[in-house]
């Protein structure tokens, strides 16, 4: 009796048996891949805005605080985007004529909200969560989480772009354990700094160079994360509690979603 | 004509599994009453077709899943297919490209706005032409949330320490008509856009040419005035110019202004004062929802009514009343009777109270002799509240009662007319004056403002045809209405929170109209518009400033104004007392009518069809019948056996060679040989939601006879009429969900420590598997509710308070019917039968119970969820999770109270209307379709409560934060807040002795617990 499969279809067999346990795992990953890398989530990635705002060059160089612009970043959900009055309150002394400033000028003339070059109202909204959460700029300033910490070393931003991916695993690195997150710094403290204030103290010390700044800090400075010591870890939990933070609760679905 | 409606409505014949019961097969009556008497106890019951068992209600009832589809009945083999294809197709939603979003910054930031927190304001609603304090929430100038003002005299009772103001369910439902798609946009002549100056210039020019007339060739026609500004604009117009008359109508009210005339040769309002009221006897008078004062008597009622461990004294109320209203289901004695037999009623209580003798209707003698000894015995704290569904002769037999009982000047006072009156008290001789005018052609400009008399006009006025023969027909209005269609000038006007007025209260109290937004359309106020017309174009803010400045209220007006505007109440602007005395005589008694009468009403949810494109008010279930999205030819129990009228039948009812077809909803608690019909239906120019729905009760309306209307003639037709309630739905299938009792025995109880709720432990020896431990984390607020069911009045206030904090959707008529109302909490209304004391199908008592999510400690929804979507926060919510809900139901399923609503479609589509979006609340997500939501206690309030506290550095102890329902509840029947806490309010509510738990033998723990119900029945009238 003639066999009824071909010699080849042993080479087939096998290499079906091993793409058929591979294939899954390939395209899982290859997902995964695609899912995480800025293709998607658009870290590190410039996005095109009506001015090409440098945050390194008013924060670093110029040593312009935070809510200077984002005014509303420590009481209010939104931390606020300057109205062009406030980009103009410099910008009606110096560099007037910057053909770059043009939008900024034509929108303060016309009384309308800046436009691009497209005639587009508005800028490109860099940082974007789901509609369903609701994440709140104030809860995290007044508890000393510095901008950094999820915007990414933003004081080194020549054109803005997303610093973290905005995970919710991501979010709940910290929302489960905060300790690793929360921390102090003496030499504010010595100003009389509370935890809210010690956030902008950090650009302004930051703006003097790295050399001043412990390791945590520097991470921070440059947007890496930073695995704290036990003895910093145990430190951190007194504050933890010191600030009224109750961990279990942070990890409550109704903390962020509504 | 207005019945095709009925003609289109599908569904007619075939009757689909699932569907609301209650209106296809008829139901015995007999069957039901001789089940009622079978029952020697209480019975409790929602609908007639509960108690008849009937196939209908059995099967949905019995019905898993009884809101789902019917429009697919499937085989195996497609239901694979399709789940196949559902699964392929899930996995691609999440693959797409999502839009660049823009952030638009101000150029220049207004001051005092925090971008992302409310800004709020104080301005005042116009209710039926009366003021309601308001506190306004503001979102990026979008003003999204209306409360009461806790300032203002109409929405507050300083007498009751609480320190938020109330509302009603038409405040909180007025929102939705500032962003009401269907709202005139433009001026408009002959249906062509046109400009405001164009239609100045035009109505200037004829006002000019009439100079030369005689007469009065220019007229004005409003609804009820109370604004200050606007009527010294009208009267300075007439003085300057003697060839403008003014006229107005308002379809309802016209009895409570010429009673008062009647009784003190005068005209006075009526302010009542519930809160001294030991005995009330309200006579076919709703107090809860119909007068200008309601929310404020509600609160006082209330305040007075409450019972707790501190206060063991309550107020009892008498309800003789035709129509059932919700002053009748509070009632501690509810005579039901004939609308035109009141008269009588009023008659015998007058003279017993004038030591005269007038013999009362047979069968009433016992009622109001001991209702009157009650009455008498209370001495100056009684009062008689007579309500606007009765003629002015009973009216002013009120108040002769009053006045024999000695109760003026402190249950009741008088004050002078808060409204300006154009030329007659009498709104339909102010009319009827006008329509003799203009269809003698005496009228060369006729401006409307507001009113809608094509629509609301009685039959015998011929408003429609007299106005064809005006030349120049301009009517400043918010839509294309009725009215609007017959006039060659369109001009749009401003809703109460897009700009300036002034308005007072019902106490006189005069109030600031201040803006929350720039107007949406190109809409002008009222005020402008009139000096636009006849003066010189002025801005509102400009007119009512100068209004104000002139009265020389405050020598420092500037500080006054800013005092006024952060208040919402011009300090010191209510009326004086007015000492009148009752010494009218009251014309012969009027023949009574032993035949078929016909009740008018306004609609106790849209009113007199103002509000009939509201789509939330369409929706909301009456607080009685718990109709939606109709009205009904109300009928007797009893009515129905006799005549053979069945739920559904659509009866022709003829007057006056006028004919409405109106379909027959049974109504236990009705009187005999009487219909009621209610207003605010078959608008034929609502706008797209209320367009042909219901019928139009004004087309056999007379103005001779308003209230009740006697010699009709009815005919069933033989068609039938699907109508649509909410009364069985989600019930709760015969346990002990009400309990009331009376104050007797309640202080006979209260003397006992209160009970633990009892633990459904070991039967038999055999040791629960319930786990009794509490699961509270030890240093969390702990949220809880409380509902006293003895304050609830069931007025709805705190439903629509909720849709309009979470965004909840309307989806209309047949979606209700499927049993997919969305509302988060409901007001089930439970009538309750007890032979030995009297009450029978046809007098039942009624009681309210509002049930948002119970928000189990032991929650039945959590385990049965496969995704987790609904779990426990530490501070004891029960959370819905949208983001992670897969649509199963089985929580819904798993539910004893049926608390929880799917979205079946995307109710939330807003794409061909983007001006509903402005409605939203930008703190609470806009679910989807697929998705299960549910009461979560308000989270984003408590959210932002606990943030402030946390921002602030304090331990957070869940003060200071209030849901929506209880900031809106009239009656302060809703308490919230940290049941750990136990010097909280809620803690306290909840350690009364009536407290108790919802099905809480079922072990669910319930984090909302009701107070039982207690009455205050008269020993004298109570059966043997």
């Amino acid at each position: 009796m003639a066999n009824i499969f071909h010699p080849t279809m042993n080479v087939l067999s096998r290499t079906s048996i091993v793409v058929g346990v591979a294939l899954p795992v390939i395209l899982l990953s290859v997902g995964s891949g695609i899912t995480r890398s800025a293709a998607n989530t658009k870290v590190n990635v410039p996005l095109d805005q009506p001015v090409p705002f440098s945050h390194e060059h008013h924060i670093n160089e110029l040593g312009i605080d935070c809510r200077y612009c984002h005014s509303t970043v420590e009481k209010s959900p939104f931390a606020g985007i300057p109205p062009t009055h406030t980009c103009m309150s410099c910008h009606s002394q110096i560099w007037t004529n910057s053909p770059l400033l043009e939008p900024i000028r034509e929108s303060y003339a016309t009384q309308k909200p800046i436009k691009n070059a497209e005639n587009e109202l508005g800028w490109n909204r860099v940082n974007k969560l789901p509609e369903f959460v609701f994440f709140n700029h104030s809860a995290h300033i007044n508890k000393g989480v510095n901008c950094n910490q999820c915007h990414g070393a933003v004081q080194k931003m020549q054109l803005t772009y997303k610093g973290k991916p905005f995970f919710m695993s991501w979010c709940l690195s910290c929302h489960s354990d905060p300790a690793k997150y929360i921390y102090r710094n003496p030499e504010s403290e010595a100003k009389g700094l509370s935890q809210r204030e010690q956030i902008f103290d950090f650009y302004y010390r930051a703006s003097k160079g790295e050399d001043f700044l412990s390791q945590r800090e520097k991470n921070l400075a440059n947007g890496e994360d930073y695995a704290p010591s036990g003895k910093e870890l145990e430190e951190a939990e007194k504050l933890v509690d010191k600030y009224h933070v109750k961990v279990k609760q942070l990890q409550d679905c109704s903390i962020c979603h509504r | 004509m207005h019945h095709d409606t009925h003609e289109n409505q599908p569904n007619q014949s075939a009757k689909p599994v699932g569907l609301t019961p209650g209106q296809d097969a008829p139901i015995s009556m007999e069957a039901i009453r001789a089940k009622l008497a079978a029952s020697t106890g209480r019975e409790y019951w929602r609908g007639l077709d509960e108690i008849a068992e009937t196939e209908d209600f059995q099967l949905w009832l019995e019905d898993e899943f009884p809101n789902r589809s019917t429009l697919l009945q499937l085989d195996r083999r497609d239901f694979l297919k399709i789940m196949g294809a559902s699964m392929a197709m899930a996995g691609l939603v999440g693959c797409r490209n999502l839009p660049q979003d823009k952030i638009v910054p101000y150029v220049k930031q207004p001051e005092e706005m925090t971008l992302g927190k409310p800004l709020i304001f104080a301005t005042t609603a116009t209710i039926n032409g009366y003021g309601r304090g308001l506190l306004v929430s503001s979102r990026e100038g979008r003003p999204v949330k209306l409360e009461g003002n806790p300032d203002h005299p109409a929405s507050a009772f300083p007498g009751d320490g609480l320190k938020y103001g109330s509302s009603d369910a038409i405040t909180q439902a007025s929102l939705l008509e500032l962003y009401d798609p269907d709202r005139l946009q433009n001026t408009t002549r002959d249906g062509n856009i046109a400009t405001f100056a164009d239609f100045l210039a035009d109505a200037q020019a004829i006002i000019t040419a009439a100079k030369a007339d005689a007469g009065q060739p220019i007229r004005i026609l409003t609804e009820t005035v109370t604004s200050p500004t606007m009527a010294a604009q009208l009267k300075a117009i007439q003085t300057a110019n003697p060839r403008v008359k003014w006229h107005q109508y308002e379809p309802v009210g016209n009895s409570i202004r010429l009673g008062a005339k009647l009784a003190f040769g005068e005209a006075v309002n009526t302010i009542y004062h519930f809160d001294k009221a030991d005995r009330v006897l309200a006579l076919d008078g709703d107090f809860f929802m119909n007068l200008p004062g309601s929310v404020r008597y509600s609160r006082e009622y209330a305040h007075h009514r409450r019972v707790n461990k501190n206060k063991s004294t309550m107020s009892r109320l008498y309800a003789v009343e035709s129509a059932p209203t919700l002053t009748g289901a509070n009632a501690d004695h509810r005579l039901r009777a004939r609308a035109s037999d009141i008269e009588a009623i009023a008659r015998a209580i007058l003279a017993m109270a004038e030591g005269k003798s007038d013999p009362a209707p047979a069968g009433t003698e016992g009622f109001l002799k001991a209702c009157f000894e009650d009455l008498k015995s209370a001495g100056a704290n009684a009062l008689v509240v007579v309500g606007d569904g009765q003629p002015a002769i009973v009216h002013a037999i009120g108040h002769k009662i009053n006045s024999a009982l000695g109760v003026v000047g402190n249950t009741v006072t008088y004050i002078a007319p808060v409204e300006t009156v154009a030329d007659s008290e009498d709104h339909f001789a102010s009319l009827k004056s006008l329509v003799t005018d203009m269809a003698a052609g005496s009228v060369k400009a006729l401006f409307i403002f507001g009113a809608n008399p094509a629509y609301t006009a009685p039959s015998d006025v011929e408003f429609a045809k007299a106005l064809a023969k005006v030349p120049l027909r301009a009517r400043i209005g918010n839509s294309v209405d009725e009215t609007a269609k017959l006039c060659n000038w369109n001009v749009p006007t401003t809703h109460f929170l897009e700009a300036w007025g002034d308005i007072r209260a019902y106490d006189g109290t005069a109030s600031v109209v201040q803006p929350l937004i720039m107007p949406l359309y190109e809409g002008h106020s009222t005020i402008e518009v009139l000096a636009g017309i006849f003066g010189k174009p002025l801005g509102g803010l400009d007119l009512v400033r100068n209004y104000w400045k002139a009265q020389n209220l405050d020598p420092n007006f500037e500080k006054a104004w800013e005092k006024w505007l952060n208040n919402g109440v011009i300090a010191g602007t209510a009326f004086p007392v007015k000492t009148v005395a009752a010494s009218g005589a009251i014309p012969a008694a009027t023949p009574v009518n032993t035949g078929l009468e016909i009740i008018f009403r306004n609609d106790p949810t849209v009113g007199d069809g103002r509000h009939a494109n509201n789509g939330w008010l369409q929706e909301l279930p009456k607080p009685i019948t718990k109709l939606t999205w109709d009205n009904a030819a109300i009928i007797s129990p009893k009515m129905a056996e006799t005549s053979g009228y069945s739920q559904g039948d659509i009866l022709e009812i003829s007057a006056k060679n006028k004919s409405v077809k109106a379909p027959v909803w049974v109504q236990p608690g009705h009187p005999d040989n009487s219909i009621s019909l209610h207003f605010g239906y078959g608008r034929e120019s609502a706008g797209h939601t209320g367009d042909g729905v219901g019928f139009n009760a004004y087309k056999i309306w007379t103005s001779e006879s308003p209230e009740v209307m006697s010699g009709a003639t009815i005919r069933k037709t033989g068609d039938t009429y699907r109508l649509v309630t909410t009364q069985t739905q989600w019930a709760m299938e015969g346990r002990d969900m009400v309990r009331f009792k009376s104050l007797e025995k309640w202080k006979e109880e209260k003397q006992s420590e209160p009970l633990a709720e009892e633990p459904p432990a070991e039967e038999d020896g055999v040791p629960t598997m319930f786990d009794q431990t509490k699961e509270w984390s030890p240093g969390f607020v702990q949220w809880g509710m409380s509902i006293d069911m003895t304050t609830c009045i069931g007025c709805n206030a705190c439903a629509v308070a909720c849709q309009s904090e979470n965004n909840i959707p309307v989806v209309g008529k047949e979606q209700v019917a499927n049993g997919r109302h969305m509302n988060w909490i409901r007001i089930d209304r439970y009538y309750v039968t007890e032979a030995s004391a009297g009450h029978t199908v046809d007098d039942p008592l009624t009681l309210f119970q509002p049930v948002p999510c119970m928000h189990c400690e032991k929650a039945p929804c959590e385990p049965v969820c496969p995704v987790g979507a609904t779990v426990h926060s530490h501070e004891g919510l029960n959370q819905m999770v949208y983001n992670r809900c897969v649509g199963t139901r089985y929580c819904s399923n798993n539910c004893p109270y049926k608390v929880r609503r799917f979205n079946f479609l995307n109710w939330a589509n807003h794409h061909e209307t983007p001006v509903l979006k402005l409605l939203n609340n930008p703190d609470v997500t806009v679910r989807g379709r697929g998705v299960m939501e549910k009461c979560t206690y308000c989270t984003q309030r408590l959210s932002a409560s606990r943030i402030e506290a946390k921002n602030k550095n304090e331990e957070y102890d869940g003060s200071g934060v209030m849901t929506a329902c209880q900031q809106a509840c009239p009656t302060h029947a809703i308490s919230f807040g940290n049941i750990s806490d136990p010097k909280s309010e809620v803690s306290k509510w909840k350690a009364e002795k009536a407290n108790y738990g919802l099905l809480s033998e079922l072990n669910t723990t319930p984090r909302t617990t009701y107070l039982e119900r207690v009455n205050n029945p008269n020993p004298a009238l109570e059966k043997a």
